[in-house]
């Protein structure tokens, strides 16, 4: 297996052009919302709104200012599916159409696909949605047929800041970290890095470098496997089984003296 | 700002609508009507086949309904087959810990009990000639394992669902460990409410009927039980319920579908013959309203 690729996005480098997802869109030949006509969402400069199906890249505007719009920030952040070393969407894929590429990528095979959608409710990021051209569930595939020829993904590639960054995790990794010491050095003491280490689904291969809170973000504090409930709900499954045998033992087992004209309701 | 009392509110809704709340519906019905039909196969006494007929008559025909519904639902219906065989080697496709990977393999494997069951239920009634389906019906030992293989994957297919949805990460479903425990003990209660209902139509005094009536009651009981554990073992997720699907559940599911159904079964006198009929009625629809608030309540946090 080739070495470990994957995305570093340093949030606080982003400045919301979107050109990543133009280039996602074009490279990969999604169409657009409602057939290109524009709806304005009303949140910030935010329009395509969410990940989904035909939006593999999306670039959150995240506005926080006083009432008086005196001070504040903005927060800007190109999201995008996390190429989970423990993939819950993989994990549960019944069909097997969901698979990691030789680059310790997740990719979602369309023609394996069958639309049963247990990836979409499975991914803790919100990331998978059905594209409704072709019927089955599809997210970022990192490029790789892009990566397979050698090249860099489109929105990485795109990126005129080098928020998206490319290329082996383990460079990512150390590029990251020397981030954050120079932010911290700087004054900006809360950045730190999201998802590159283990503790996040055994670590993302795409990672964030945020300056707050994962949820102020959008993204889940602490994800988990789906599989966390597998052995639990199936013993209590189990236990109602076994109770409802234990009533119809008693009810039908134990009535012999009962009279003939109580059987009758 | 952005408080979530669990990591599971990031996540997406599948879109699971109607067509799947109907699939649990059929899907508990036709798992739990087999699985009440073995227990009184082996269980009951031989003047109780007739019910036990009766329940195998109802599971093949909900088992064929559940399939189509499940198929229809896909977004490549044509595709159902690869939910068995891998499309790209043509292998069989299984993952035990996959919920709906085991659960296709359990619907398929139940289809087939099912209808080998309602089959010999016909040859025992006497409409259907087919001289080895009476080794399928008791006595025998062959008719006893097979109702108890039969009836293993009948509650499988009725319970699996609901470890699915708790093997998932929306809210509700994966904050609890109880949903495929609700949903076999639903499956039980709502299975023996349509078999009273039938039964009685149909007219014939079916010994055993107040049996099922009874433990229906019992089960009707567990269930708000387990309901109301669920509830709990929520912690503050619970607030997601704190809109117009928790009213749902409490009136729908717990009053109209438990409470009144329980009354019903202790005041005999209120309605007289009519007593009975009204409590499964009421079980049943509360069984579905069970499965509508499941499915979407935690698709529209």
């Amino acid at each position: 297996m080739a070495e470990p690729m994957g995305f570093y996005t340093d949030t606080t480098v982003c400045i919301g052009c979107k050109a990543c997802e133009v280039a996602c869109k074009e490279w990969n030949q999604l169409p657009s919302t409602n057939g290109g006509v524009n709806t304005l969402s009303g949140d910030s400069y935010d329009n395509t709104r969410r990940l989904d199906g035909i939006h593999w890249r999306h670039v959150k505007f995240i506005e926080q200012f006083t009432e008086d719009r005196k001070d504040g920030r903005w927060l800007l952040m190109s999201d995008v599916c996390k190429h989970c070393v423990q993939a819950p969407c993989l994990e549960v894929c019944p069909t097997g159409a969901i698979t990691r590429t030789e680059f310790d990528t997740v990719v979602i095979q369309s023609d394996a696909c069958n639309g049963c959608r247990d990836c979409i409710s499975a991914c803790p990021f919100g990331v998978i949605e059905v594209n409704p051209a072709s019927g089955t569930a599809q997210k970022c595939t990192l490029c790789y047929d892009r990566l397979q020829a050698g090249m860099e993904p489109a929105c990485s590639k795109a990126c005129p800041t080098q928020s998206i960054q490319f290329g082996k995790i383990s460079d990512l990794r150390s590029r990251a970290q020397k981030r954050v010491e120079q932010l911290q050095q700087a004054g900006e003491k809360r950045a730190y890095l999201y998802g590159a280490d283990e503790k996040v689904l055994g670590g993302l291969n795409s990672f964030y470098l945020l300056v707050d809170k994962p949820e102020v973000y959008g993204l889940p504090p602490d994800p988990k496997m789906p599989t966390r409930n597998l052995a639990s709900a199936s013993w209590f499954s189990f236990l109602g089984a076994v109770l409802v045998g234990l009533m119809g033992l008693i009810n039908f087992r134990n009535r012999g003296a009962r009279l003939d004209a109580e059987e009758r309701p | 700002m952005n408080t979530f009392p669990s990591s599971t509110f990031f996540s997406a809704p599948p879109d699971w609508g109607w067509l799947i709340v109907l699939y649990f519906f059929f899907g508990g019905l036709a798992g739990g009507c087999y699985f009440l039909a073995a227990l009184i196969d082996v269980l009951g006494r031989p003047e109780d086949r007739p019910l036990a007929r009766l329940g195998y008559y109802i599971a093949l025909p909900c088992v064929i309904v559940s399939g189509l519904l499940l198929t229809i639902d896909l977004g490549r219906p044509l595709r159902f087959w690869h939910m068995l065989i891998e499309s790209n080697t043509f292998r069989p496709m299984f993952k035990y810990w996959s919920p709906i990977s085991v659960g296709a393999w359990a619907l398929l494997i139940f289809g087939i009990f099912a209808l080998i069951s309602f089959l010999a239920a016909l040859v025992e009634d006497d409409r259907l000639t087919w001289p080895a389906g009476r080794k399928f019906r008791p006595p025998g030992m062959l008719s006893a394992v097979f109702a108890m293989i039969g009836g293993f994957f009948g509650f499988y297919v009725a319970g699996y669902t609901g470890v699915l949805l708790a093997v998932t990460n929306r809210p509700i479903w994966s904050d609890t460990p109880l949903l495929g425990m609700l949903f076999i003990v639903s499956a039980a209660s709502i299975s023996a409410a349509l078999m009273i209902l039938l039964a009685r139509r149909s007219r014939s005094t079916m010994p055993g009927l107040l049996a099922l009536h009874r433990m229906d009651g019992w089960v009707i009981a567990l269930e708000l039980i387990v309901l109301i554990a669920l509830m709990i073992s929520l912690g503050p997720v619970f607030r997601a319920w704190l809109n117009a699907w928790g009213l749902l559940l409490f009136f729908g599911v717990i009053v109209v579908g438990m409470l009144l159904p329980l009354a019903l079964h202790w005041r005999r006198q209120w309605l007289g013959e009519r007593n009975v009929t009204a409590a499964a009625a009421l079980v049943l629809v509360g069984g579905f309203i069970l499965r509508l608030v499941i499915v979407f309540s935690a698709q529209q946090v």
